[in-house]
């Protein structure tokens, strides 16, 4: 690896024109890439890395502008002093580009072929003939079998993981010295960001090609990242070798960032969340913009900006390590251990729940097929205890969420609740009231044209839970339980930010005083500061009031922290069932194996995972015996001939597996 | 997609059926026979005589639905849904109360009608890309704010304003086309210039407004920050990558009035002496001939259905992501 200085950023301030003036949103930010070399920009949504890259690129929207004083020097070139037409030789070119989104951001009435084509049209004088045979051997690059073939696709027919290939393709074909990966694996499932992860460092060795990376997942850091940066508010409050962050962040900040991952060992205590939420980027505060949720901040923290300085080998910018005066007072809040619930007994028995979805076909529209969303799937939930139905997208873990409301109609089996079946007739209002769900994503399951005191007190009046004096007192306590303020609550949803929606959908679903709640992803489109402070909340609230979670989720960590049993699903089955420490020490089936090794820790030594080919099948035709056995490292011949029968390790733990 | 087309002409029916009976029902209830009889004969004495012999001279003197006087099929086939109304769907509509045939008649006036309307549509759907487009690569400039502006004074005209305003000036004054008529052949050119024109800008202001909305909406796709991330001009961005996406909505919106130009313009042929299917129409309700008023009510709504098949048929077309089962 070459250690020449190939991007330079100095000074960068980018702000924005808006309604109330001009607001400042990047605030002189400095840092250089060298060649060969991976910076990873680390922040929460709303920080402004996503800001930076486009400012590198000059992609900036119309309403934004430069400061006099930035620099961003390509090899020594400042690419800011160049017109927009020269800057076009440089995108696309010297610089690639891929963005978050794999699913929007291709476009769709071109096929893959055209799109990729399109860059040596534009930067280099081949021939179409020569064009279409680059276009292939990067689409083999970067790992898309049959690529000829797929060539003439459209991107809708590709899988996303497929589609982020194809992002990376195009980005890489003029052999770019910088490539911009704009939290270019968050859109995809654990086994494709590893898989997708693998390829770009593959890429870059063999290119010595620089990568500015944003993200703001750790483990993803951990994983691809030489040097770090931490963005807030607009600023870059630590830079660092990968080493040195990961062993000891300086910035109060980073450290918290280290705190509020869920995992195994903080199972018994809440998390060290961060108060409040990340201030708007186009906000420029007095003094430390972490200052006002910073838990070892004293007076000058809300006077004076602390620069970034170096310690040791380190750049922070923080006055913990500028001030030799630091106050001794400084409270650290100590950790609440929580008393466990013991479980008593079944609540809620799912036996053989089938949900298929008839295909139908020809005038008369008559079934020639099925999908088999959930297919036979069993468990049992018990009472004041969480179970965590893990599986990657499309894996029918939704559905069957659903399904125990009668939200999606089942094919078969029954959800014994009760005594009685509750997947059958029509369901009474009080299994409505016991039953609730909260949803993935707080901005669209609220409704817009309602305040949240009618959105809470909606169910209260429909269940007769309370009368016209205790309503109001009733929504209060709800409000406070999930730590919003009493006073918002004639508000509108569109006046909170995303946590705070969530809270109130959390508060909304406890104001029928429900037994069994089922969480559908509820942290997945949260930032991790904020998906702690709603993982505190769930965890108190289920020693408080007693409640079963079935937890939908496709994230490790989560489930690690706050389930007490895991089932995971593949193709609509379920492959295998634990409690949360025998599954995630133990996996037995290999699919848990591979869906484990694939989550990347922060902290800890990565296993290398076994490598997970192929795409999900569909649901349609699923594999004949083991749904997983053409994906399998260890499928045998029986494998293919049999679905496997499960096979019992300990008192809870099984796997459908012949290897056992 | 045969299949496909076939099932969505088997949906068709049932609409055109209800649209069949109603029509007949409205116009039969609203205005009997009798009250067609007196106001064709129109003369002030007239005797019940005369009314009968209206009615049996033009065929309405049977009953509505069923016909008690009848043997075998006849009690079904000798009624006047069935001569009147359920004829049409062989496309038989028969002879206008004044004595025409009314099939002989739209046959002969769709042309005209065509000649007038497929060229406004033409030319006012490139004129409204082109200038839409043209704003969009603008946008943010004193050239987007002008042009919005005047697109909403063009809207705020009435089309008559356009109309007398054309005739006068131009035709008149000027004497750059004539004021109205129609021939046929290659000479009829002549006649059709003014008429497209004033066509064409009378839409130019909704037509450009709606397109310069779907333009913008794809500006701020993904899809676009990707093509520039490439290093491709704002133009290839904006008459490859946008235009081909934005097609999609003005094309399918385009593709549901094709089979409605035959119908025509009211307004404008009656203003330029065109003989199309539009002014026969209104000459229809000005004499109060409902035999054709009828015809054309049924024609219309044959031709939106044909236009909305055609619409769904179109998407497969320009947009890889559907296909029809």
């Amino acid at each position: 690896m070459s250690e020449s200085l190939l991007l330079e950023v100095n000074h960068l301030s980018v702000g924005l024109h808006t309604e109330a003036g001009y607001k400042k949103a990047i605030k002189d930010i400095s840092f250089r890439i060298n060649s060969g070399e991976t910076l990873v920009l680390l922040g929460e949504s709303g920080s402004g890395k996503t800001m930076t890259a486009l400012a590198i690129n000059q992609l900036l929207p119309a309403v934004a502008g430069y400061s006099s004083q930035s620099q961003v020097n390509f090899k020594h070139e400042d690419l800011l002093s160049l017109s927009e037409v020269q800057m076009r030789k440089y995108r696309g070119n010297k610089i690639g580009m891929i963005f978050q989104e794999p699913m929007s951001s291709l476009n769709p009435v071109f096929t893959i072929g055209q799109q990729i084509g399109e860059s040596y049209k534009k930067h280099t004088q081949l021939t179409s003939k020569a064009i279409k045979a680059k276009v292939l051997s990067l689409l083999d690059a970067v790992g898309i079998p049959a690529a000829k073939k797929r060539m003439n696709d459209y991107p809708h027919q590709l899988s996303g993981g497929m589609k982020q290939r194809v992002m990376i393709a195009m980005a890489l074909a003029q052999d770019p010295q910088l490539l911009i990966a704009d939290e270019a694996t968050t859109a995809l499932d654990v086994t494709t960001q590893y898989q997708v992860l693998q390829l770009l460092k593959t890429l870059q060795k063999n290119s010595n090609m620089s990568m500015l990376f944003i993200t703001h997942d750790l483990g993803v850091a951990a994983e691809i990242a030489h040097r770090v940066a931490v963005m807030y508010n607009g600023h870059i409050i630590e830079n660092s070798n990968k080493e040195n962050f990961f062993n000891k962040p300086l910035h109060p900040y980073s450290q918290r960032l280290f705190d509020v991952l869920p995992d195994i060992d903080k199972r018994d205590r809440l998390l060290k969340a961060i108060p409040g939420t990340v201030p708007p980027i186009t906000d420029t505060l007095v003094g430390c913009p972490f200052a006002n949720r910073c838990d070892q901040a004293w007076e000058i923290c809300h006077k004076i900006f602390p620069k970034l300085t170096k310690v040791n080998e380190h750049k922070v910018a923080c006055h913990l390590y500028t001030t030799d005066h630091v106050p001794t007072s400084i409270q650290h809040d100590k950790q609440t251990v929580l008393k466990k619930n013991k479980s008593s007994g079944t609540i809620l028995s799912i036996e053989n729940v089938k949900i298929f979805y008839p295909i139908r076909s020809g005038i008369l529209q008559r079934k020639v097929g099925e999908v088999k969303a959930v297919d036979d799937v069993s468990f049992i939930l018990k009472k004041s205890q969480t179970l965590a139905l893990v599986g990657e997208s499309g894996c029918g873990k939704s559905t069957l969420g659903k399904s125990l409301l009668q939200l999606v109609d089942s094919t078969a089996g029954c959800v014994n609740y009760q005594g009685r079946n509750i997947l059958q007739g029509k369901n009474s209002i009080q299994l409505r009231r016991d039953i609730q769900m909260i949803f993935q994503d707080p901005y669209a399951s609220l409704d817009p044209k309602k305040t949240i005191f009618q959105s809470i007190s909606e169910g209260m009046k429909i269940h007769g839970l309370s009368n016209k004096q205790t309503l109001l007192s009733e929504v209060d306590r709800l409000l406070d339980s999930v730590g919003i303020l009493k006073d918002y609550k004639y508000r509108y949803p569109h006046e909170f930010s995303g946590g705070q929606r969530q809270r109130i959908c959390i508060a909304r679903a406890l104001a029928v005083k429900p037994k069994i709640i089922i969480c559908d992803e509820p942290t997945s489109g949260l930032d991790v500061s904020i998906q702690a402070q709603i993982l505190n909340l769930l965890k108190n609230l289920q020693s408080t009031y007693e409640l079963s979670f079935l937890f939908i989720t496709h994230d490790i960590s989560v489930v690690s922290y706050l389930a007490d049993e895991v089932a995971v699903m593949y193709l609509g089955k379920i492959v295998e069932q634990g409690s949360v420490y025998q599954l995630l020490e133990d996996p037995k089936h290999p699919y848990t194996k591979i869906l484990l090794s694939a989550v990347l820790r922060a902290k800890k030594e990565q296993k290398t995972p076994a490598k997970l080919t192929g795409e999900q099948p569909s649901p349609i035709e699923p594999p004949t015996g083991c749904y997983f056995h053409p994906r399998c490292p260890k499928a045998m011949a029986q494998c293919k001939k049999e679905y496997p029968k499960k096979a019992q390790f300990g008192e809870n733990h099984w796997a459908a597996c012949h290897l056992y | 997609m045969l299949g496909y087309i076939l099932r969505r002409l088997l949906y068709a029916m049932p609409v055109l059926i209800g649209v069949n009976l109603i029509t007949f029902l409205l116009f039969f209830s609203v205005n009997t026979p009798d009250d067609m009889a007196r106001s064709q004969l129109g003369a002030k004495y007239v005797t019940q005589n005369a009314i009968e012999h209206w009615k049996q001279q033009h065929g309405y003197d049977k009953p509505l639905f069923f016909n008690q006087e009848s043997v075998g099929t006849g009690k079904i086939t000798e009624t006047l849904f069935y001569t009147k109304s359920v004829s049409m769907f062989a496309f038989h509509f028969g002879r206008s109360d004044g004595g025409r045939n009314i099939g002989h008649d739209i046959v002969q006036r769709m042309w005209p009608s065509l000649a007038l309307a497929a060229p406004v549509l033409l030319l006012g759907l490139l004129t409204n890309i082109i200038l839409a487009i043209v704003i969009v690569f603008f946008r943010g400039s004193y050239l987007e704010t002008g042009g919005l502006i005047l697109c909403i004074i063009l809207m705020s005209i009435s089309s008559l304003f356009y109309i007398i305003f054309g005739q006068y000036f131009i035709g008149r004054v000027m004497q750059l086309t004539p004021i109205s008529g129609f021939s046929g052949g290659w000479h009829g050119i002549k006649f059709l210039i003014l008429p497209v024109v004033i066509g064409v800008i009378g839409g130019i202001g909704t037509g450009i407004r709606w397109y310069r909305t779907l333009f913008l909406e794809e500006i701020n796709k993904d899809y676009v920050r990707t093509a520039r991330a490439k290093g491709l001009s704002q133009m290839r961005v904006l008459f490859v990558h946008v235009l081909k996406n934005a097609m999609i909505p003005i094309l399918t919106g385009v593709v549901v009035i094709i089979p409605s130009l035959f119908l025509g313009s009211l307004i404008m042929e009656s203003f330029f002496g065109i003989p199309g299917l539009g002014s026969y129409t209104i000459d229809a309700i000005r004499t109060q001939d409902f035999a054709i008023v009828r015809s054309m009510v049924f024609l219309g709504a044959v031709l939106y259905i044909a236009g909305l098949i055609l619409t769904d048929i179109s998407y497969t077309f320009v947009d890889p992501r559907v296909r029809l089962k």
